[in-house]
């Protein structure tokens, strides 16, 4: 059987190129990597009306097919036919915006010189005409020698004629009829040209683009703008907290209900103990935190998706400039708020290899939402939950502050990486702020679900495992009868943790904290199963605690500077094997993850000293 | 008068750009997003720290510079 014809979506940044992805090919999208380098191959299932089926694949978003990012290289490869794990595409879809025409014909030149057969969907012709622009697809189409497919893919106007172009394109039609230039003509001409067809094909009534202008007038206001970005963000984290309440509680009913369920069917035996104290309630223990986790990211994506986060970069480009980054780190950072690794992986967009390294770096010293379980679980069971002022809770505003240490030290560990280990470079920061869109359901709910897949498949399998190898170590050896010892110290892990013990005894941890430190390494919210597997055990001892909630059992356990101090270690420490694995990837050897995870670790170990030593000379 | 010091919302266009006064990647970057000699262009907004970066439209497209780089294009006001 041979292959279905594999059709490329192509284009500028901002072209609207995913959207018309998600809107031709739904929810079948397959998500991967190229071979060698880190960067995301998307591609999609699709049948034509006549049932024929389509391979569609989205490729990175660029200005030009001269590579400045690994990305970008990617696309050009594929698109010469030269990228190792990727047959050349049949035919190419170019996404264009058809409020930008001038600028992205340009791309649109180079890429119909390549003699593919080649569609271009006029994207966001809705847009246009909002603008006042009048764009004559015919005339254009004649004048490149392509067909032209007026289409608005978040409405999901136009995709009939661009399956029926598409079914054409499959078997070889749309083929250039003319070749109007050649890769590497130089940038210069192609663009006059390009200026010209777009002159000659559009009628401008004199219209703005009103209702960006008018919005960034305030989102990019010297003073207004950062106080909005401030509001947004603590809006986001307050929302973390107060809108995931309910469905935490649910998932935490459901965990009760399947414990209780596998007790009353399954008879009392190692199984059992296994099943119910190991998996169900070590693995619901962190997938209870999803609620919110979904919370960030749909916040996050719909900042992405409405154009907002573009503006956020320019707002702090010029702080990002004081510790010698650009604004473009910002968007990697704020998606390190959600995972570093999506973070370290966008900072591939980032030009200068040295604000690269740089930002890759601090990656992880951005909070995020591996850590919202062990500071929900902390915050939950030591800080009260009263209000400051009426809307603002103090659990919020240590969550805030927590966020705030994150950054701050992040921004020091830069100002600092940026005079040593990574001298030199920078000083560029050039970027498209594109026009305001209202986010697309659909698209936003695609993100989510892709995130909570990948997050669900972390909890089905390193969380599972490390829980489960967790439970044997601390249920084995069992304590014997009558002898008075605690369990998790008499288990395997509790020697393991007595050798760590003596390390982190200064900073204020105990046994169960160097206990619960181990296993975070393999992914931080494994933390809270931890000291959950290591409570519900020691707590079998003792059956009027049995029922004890974990929250209550670590007020009983800890003072409150041993738990302000742990949180400052949470805040610092590299507790990530998958964040190491990535930085390993990004900057090809060990040299960058070993000075990682040294000097993170050097910061918790300091932080959650300092925060001990002041809070225990405060009296707290 | 340079880029950078072109007031907000004052209607000018490009007279000459300096490209030795930037490396190749910015240069191209810059020819990219549609700089080149003869286009309108206008000062939009300004950073809240020190004024920097800018954003300006150039054709139909809002780009946002730091000054440094904005340094390298000379523009005559219309």
């Amino acid at each position: 059987m041979t292959p279905a014809p594999l059709i490329a979506l192509v284009g500028n940044p901002n072209a609207g190129k995913s959207a018309l992805f998600n809107a031709l090919t739904g929810a079948r999208q397959k998500v991967g990597n190229y071979p060698g380098v880190t960067v995301e191959r998307k591609s999609g299932r699709m049948a034509l009306d006549d049932g024929r089926p389509i391979e569609v694949l989205d490729l990175p978003g660029t200005y030009s097919l001269d590579p400045v990012s690994p990305d970008e290289a990617v696309t050009r490869d594929v698109l010469i036919g030269v990228q190792e794990g990727e047959r050349r595409p049949d035919a190419l879809i170019v996404v264009v915006d058809a409020t930008n025409l001038d600028n992205h014909l340009r791309f649109t030149l180079q890429l119909i010189g390549l003699g593919l057969p080649t569609i271009v969907a006029l994207n966001m012709i809705d847009m246009a005409e909002r603008d006042g622009t009048e764009i004559d697809a015919a005339r254009l189409a004649a004048e490149l020698g392509v067909p032209v497919i007026p289409t608005v893919a978040v409405r999901k106007r136009g995709l009939d004629a661009l399956k029926d172009a598409m079914g054409r394109a499959s078997i070889g039609g749309g083929r250039p009829i003319i070749l109007p230039a050649l890769p590497g003509t130089d940038l210069t001409s192609l663009q006059r040209r390009a200026r010209a067809i777009a002159l000659a094909a559009t009628v401008q009534r004199p219209m703005g683009r009103a209702v960006t202008e008018r919005f960034d007038r305030f989102a990019l206001h010297p003073v207004f703008g950062p106080i909005f970005l401030a509001v947004l963000m603590f809006v986001m984290f307050q929302a973390v907290f107060s809108w995931s309440q309910a469905p935490i509680d649910w998932l935490a009913d459901a965990q009760v209900w399947l414990a209780d369920a596998a007790v009353r069917t399954l008879p009392d035996m190692f199984l059992r103990d296994f099943l119910v104290e190991g998996i169900i309630n070590g693995v619901g223990s962190v997938v209870a935190f999803l609620p919110q986790i979904l919370v960030l990211f749909a916040f996050i994506l719909v900042l992405e998706a409405s154009g907002y986060m573009v503006r956020a970069a320019f707002l702090m480009d010029r702080l990002m400039a004081s510790v010698g980054l650009s604004g473009r780190a910002f968007i990697p950072l704020l998606s390190s708020f959600a995972c570093a690794i999506p973070g370290i992986m966008a900072t591939r967009s980032i030009d200068d290899p040295r604000d690269r390294l740089t930002t890759i770096l601090i990656a992880p010293l951005m909070t995020c939402s591996a850590r919202l379980p062990v500071y929900a679980l902390i915050i939950g069971a030591f800080i009260p939950a009263e209000q400051v002022v009426p809307g603002v809770g103090l659990q919020g505003l240590v969550l805030f502050g927590l966020y705030i240490a994150g950054i701050v030290g992040a921004m020091a560990a830069a100002a600092v990486l940026r005079r040593t280990v990574a001298k030199g470079g920078g000083g560029g920061f050039m970027m498209e702020l594109p026009r305001y869109q209202l986010p697309v359901l659909r698209d936003i709910a695609i993100g989510l679900w892709q995130r909570t897949f990948v997050f669900l498949r972390r909890a089905g399998t390193v969380i599972l495992t490390v829980t489960a190898v967790l439970w044997l170590l601390t249920s084995y050896p069992k304590v014997p009868v009558g002898s008075g010892l605690k369990q998790s110290e008499y288990s395997i892990a509790g020697h393991i943790a007595n050798v760590l013990e003596p390390i982190v005894r200064p900073i204020g941890f105990g046994h169960d904290m160097a206990l619960a430190i181990i296993p975070a390494m393999a992914a931080r919210e494994v933390a809270v199963s931890a000291l959950q597997t290591v409570y519900s055990i020691d707590a079998a001892d003792d059956s009027s605690q049995g029922d004890k909630r974990l929250a209550e059992r670590l007020r009983g356990a800890w003072s409150l500077p041993t738990a302000l101090a742990f949180l400052a270690w949470f805040v610092f420490a590299p507790q990530c094997l998958s964040t190491i694995a990535v930085i390993r990837r990004e900057t090809n050897g060990w040299l960058w993850p070993s000075f990682t995870l040294a000097y993170l670790f050097g910061m918790a170990w300091l932080a959650a000293g300092a925060t001990f030593w002041t809070a225990t000379a405060l009296g707290l | 008068m340079r880029l950078d010091e072109l007031p907000l919302r004052r209607p000018a266009h490009i007279a000459a750009i300096d490209w030795n006064m930037l490396d190749v990647a910015a240069a191209r970057r810059l020819r990219e997003l549609g700089f080149d000699e003869g286009v309108a262009v206008e000062t939009l907004h300004r950073g809240p720290f020190g004024y920097d970066p800018i954003a300006c439209r150039i054709g139909k497209m809002t780009i946002a510079l730091r000054k440094a780089l904005a340094a390298a294009v000379t523009v005559e006001p219309a």
